[in-house]
């Protein structure tokens, strides 16, 4: 192998003893910030968990709503980009740039497979009428005087037309007419998808900072600024990453499945 | 050549080395700049306040208007100066020196803190230009989220950055402290400052995150009404209540505990004895915040929240009394035989004994159930969170100042000034926030605009004592530009300390120590 990708000029800082107490000291640091996120996070687990109990019906009927298969397709494609985070470390430390670099590109890859697929699941949503809180309503009331959802105005377009009709003017397919049937009988679902779009709208959000954190530590391997000698921004980032993950790992069976 | 001498201050010319300065001293000194700016504000529309408490009814202007003074006087001093306070302006100055470090482990990630410190602050305080906020510093639903303007959007956003401000530097002192310590400095043989900013640094990373969760919730609420504090849509407002106070009761202790960090180096310096139960005063931090955690319960005892779960919230609230009294009746153990000097630092801190006292006494009343529903929401709790906020933060804070003055500028702070400063703040603080103990069990109820014509004389004694707090205030001002102009060279140890700080020169080289010092023993080997 060529030594091509040097860190020797590599200096700690001055309030350190060692490059190896430094390296110590930034790892204690981002484990600290780690558990802010997961906290951060706890906090939308503690609402949802109290909500769901209250409300075990709107649950079940909101998640009913999810597509399983896509939030699965995003789940295997996370895992899959923890196992090349995980490899992009483990060459970066034993100086293998090239592959590096590729098994850095490829979790950026798996990065924008979720953010396209999450960007498809929220259009999805937004057609059909399942958005949060005050958004779900439309502005006429019914006849009798109560608010009318977007999901009940489309479900009464939906009823005036035949199933090869719905399928195509509307895209709504017999399953998922049944779906939001059963989603419109019942109260209060636009507060699922008020936990929905927070919970996975924040997680995106991590995960759009970890790839360009991703991108940040890919650039310092191709000028060779990391390597054997010194590879914490790699690792810190990796684990940023494997804690993205591992809330999406949570967040997948709450809400498309637990429902 | 003393005055030629090579330190921190000089080490490197102009503003812009200020502003990009990696030097945890420095950022001390611009934490200091900024912190008592917001103070100064905070201060006024405190004054104003009370001004407008002077007669029942309209005094000098409306009821909106006193709302929002209201509101910003709570959200700038809770947020911008009594929380970061003492940790971001001593803290930082200190720590890396007590425990003879170069620096924080993340001088950069220090720079960032301020920077976000001053970046929140500018967004909240754009709402001053904008719209103003009305929902008092705790921005409780479902009023913040449905009724008021949408200005609490800017204003819950500068929070919620200037959350990030107070977890980075939590962050920071807890990876100092385990990895920068002098050989021979275990975690027993560090001052008792440091540990009360270690265990401030612990609350800092685990409670501050459910506040910036609560913030973006409420800010979700507003922008998308995603239901979580809707009850037209299933949600309960009161699940607001419940995360703000899961944050927002540690963060009390995240107020206190550096002040009393604070006080127990005051304490053995000025009474030249070895600290009394270091250890019990060591551990009581970390005690205290631990149970702070499990307390929150008791802001909500007339929310509705089952009996079980009052009397449970009850019982602990009075828990976090025993590590309190534990530091307490240590520092007068310490002071007992000692030789003690009553220069203007130990006024403060037996100040802050003092009224801290008051106010934890006074918290007994309010975690028994019963009594609170009497006092819930008076001038009885508005009195008791005073007189352990600013009766224990500010006491501390103005002793901190005096007492590190010579090292941080190397010139000493007029011992007059300072004794003078004392008795205007610690006598108008009593006469200010004494009354309101009466007027709470009187029945007046805090945060309105108008009070019965019975409440009239004691409510003018109160702005009276705001008066003589403020005049306090100026003077400890001007005690710091007194001392800057015309103070005396301060030599390495004016007070006879004997922490790490006090063995390397008034102002500070660059680097701290000239080489690294070895501990062979504790920090206060008196006698």
């Amino acid at each position: 192998m060529s030594t091509a990708n040097h860190t020797g000029g590599f200096h700690h800082a001055h309030h350190f003893d060692s490059a190896e107490h430094q390296y110590e000291s930034s790892k204690q640091g981002i484990w600290l910030f780690l558990v802010t996120e997961i906290l951060m996070f706890g906090g939308l687990f503690v609402g949802y968990s109290i909500y769901h109990s209250l409300y075990p019906q709107v649950f079940h009927a909101g998640s009913k709503q999810l597509s399983v298969v896509l939030g699965a397709l995003n789940t295997v494609v996370l895992l899959f980009s923890s196992f090349t985070m995980a490899l992009g470390i483990n060459y970066v430390q034993r100086g293998l740039k090239n592959k590096a670099i590729i098994a850095l590109a490829v979790t950026i890859a798996c990065a924008a497979i979720f953010m396209v697929v999450k960007f498809f699941e929220y259009t999805h949503k937004f057609h059909v009428g399942t958005v949060p809180g005050k958004y779900a309503y439309t502005e006429e009331l019914s006849a009798s005087g109560e608010k009318v959802t977007k999901v009940g105005a489309l479900l009464a377009e939906a009823n005036k037309l035949s199933v090869a009709e719905r399928e195509h003017k509307l895209h709504l397919d017999e399953t998922e007419y049944e779906h939001l049937t059963l989603l419109e009988r019942t109260k209060n679902w636009p507060l699922f998808f008020g936990f929905y779009f927070v919970m996975s709208g924040i997680h995106g959000l991590h995960v759009l900072a970890g790839a360009f954190l991703i991108f940040w530590v890919l650039l310092k391997v191709i000028k060779n600024q990391v390597g054997p000698e010194y590879y914490t921004p790699v690792e810190g980032v990796g684990l940023f990453w494997h804690v993205v993950d591992l809330i999406w790992i949570y967040l997948f069976p709450l809400l498309y499945l637990v429902g | 050549m003393a005055h030629e001498q090579h330190n921190y201050l000089n080490h490197q010319k102009g503003i812009w080395s200020w502003l990009t300065t990696l030097d945890h001293k420095r950022i001390g000194i611009m934490y200091f700049v900024a912190i008592m700016s917001f103070f100064f504000l905070g201060g006024v529309f405190a004054l104003l306040v009370r001004a407008e408490l002077f007669t029942p009814g309209k005094t000098l202007f409306s009821a909106d208007v006193y709302n929002r003074m209201m509101t910003y006087h709570g959200a700038i001093m809770v947020f911008m100066v009594i929380v970061p306070g003492i940790p971001a302006i001593f803290g930082n100055f200190v720590l890396p020196i007590m425990i003879g470090a170069k620096d924080v482990a993340f001088p950069r990630l220090n720079l960032m803190s301020w920077y976000m410190l001053m970046i929140g602050a500018a967004i909240t305080g754009s709402t001053l230009f904008l719209e103003n906020v009305d929902t008092g510093w705790t921005f409780y639903t479902p009023y913040s989220s449905i009724k008021t303007g949408m200005g609490v959007i800017p204003m819950v956003l500068g929070v919620f950055i200037i959350g990030f401000s107070s977890i980075l530097t939590g962050l920071n002192f807890i990876v100092t402290t385990h990895k920068l310590r002098a050989p021979g400095m275990t975690m027993n043989r560090i001052p008792l400052m440091v540990w009360a900013l270690y265990s401030t640094a612990i609350l800092q990373v685990l409670a501050t995150p459910v506040l910036a969760i609560t913030l973006l919730l409420l800010i979700a609420e507003k922008t998308l009404g995603v239901g979580i504090f809707d009850p037209q849509l299933g949600g309960d407002p009161v699940l607001f209540q419940h995360f703000f106070w899961f944050y927002s009761h540690p963060a009390v202790y995240i107020m206190i505990l550096p002040a009393m960090g604070v006080i127990s180096e005051l304490v053995a310096t000025y009474s030249r004895k070895i600290i009394f139960g270091y250890t019990a005063i060591a551990y009581s931090s970390l005690a205290i915040a631990g149970v702070s955690f499990l307390v929150w319960g008791h802001h909500m005892f007339v929310s509705g929240q089952s009996e079980f779960a009052g009397v449970l919230f009850s019982f602990i609230t009075m828990l976090v009394g025993v590590p309190t009294a534990i530091k307490l009746f240590n520092w007068i153990a310490t002071m007992y035989k000692g030789s003690i000097r009553l220069d203007a630092p130990m006024l403060f801190a037996i100040g802050f004994m003092f009224l801290f006292t008051i106010g934890g006494l006074t918290g007994v009343y309010l975690a028994s159930t019963g009594m609170d529903i009497h006092f819930h929401d008076t001038y009885f709790v508005v009195a008791h969170f005073h007189y352990v906020m600013v009766g224990g933060t500010l006491m501390a804070l103005m002793g901190a100042l005096i007492y590190w003055f010579p090292k941080v500028t190397g010139k000493i702070y007029s011992d007059l000034l300072g004794r003078i400063s004392w008795v205007f703040i610690f006598s108008g603080f009593n006469v200010t926030f004494f009354p309101q103990f009466i007027l709470g069990n009187m029945g007046m109820p805090r945060r309105y605009y108008d009070y019965l014509p019975t409440f009239t004389e004691l409510n003018q004694m109160s702005t009276f004592g705001s008066w003589l707090i403020g005049t306090g205030f100026l003077v400890g001002l001007f005690g710091v530009f007194y001392a800057l102009l015309k103070g005396k060279e301060a030599g390495n140890n004016p007070f006879g300390g004997k922490t790490l700080e006090w063995t390397i020169p008034s102002p500070p080289p660059h680097e701290n120590f000239e080489k690294t010092p070895v501990l062979t023993g504790g920090p206060y080997e008196y006698r």
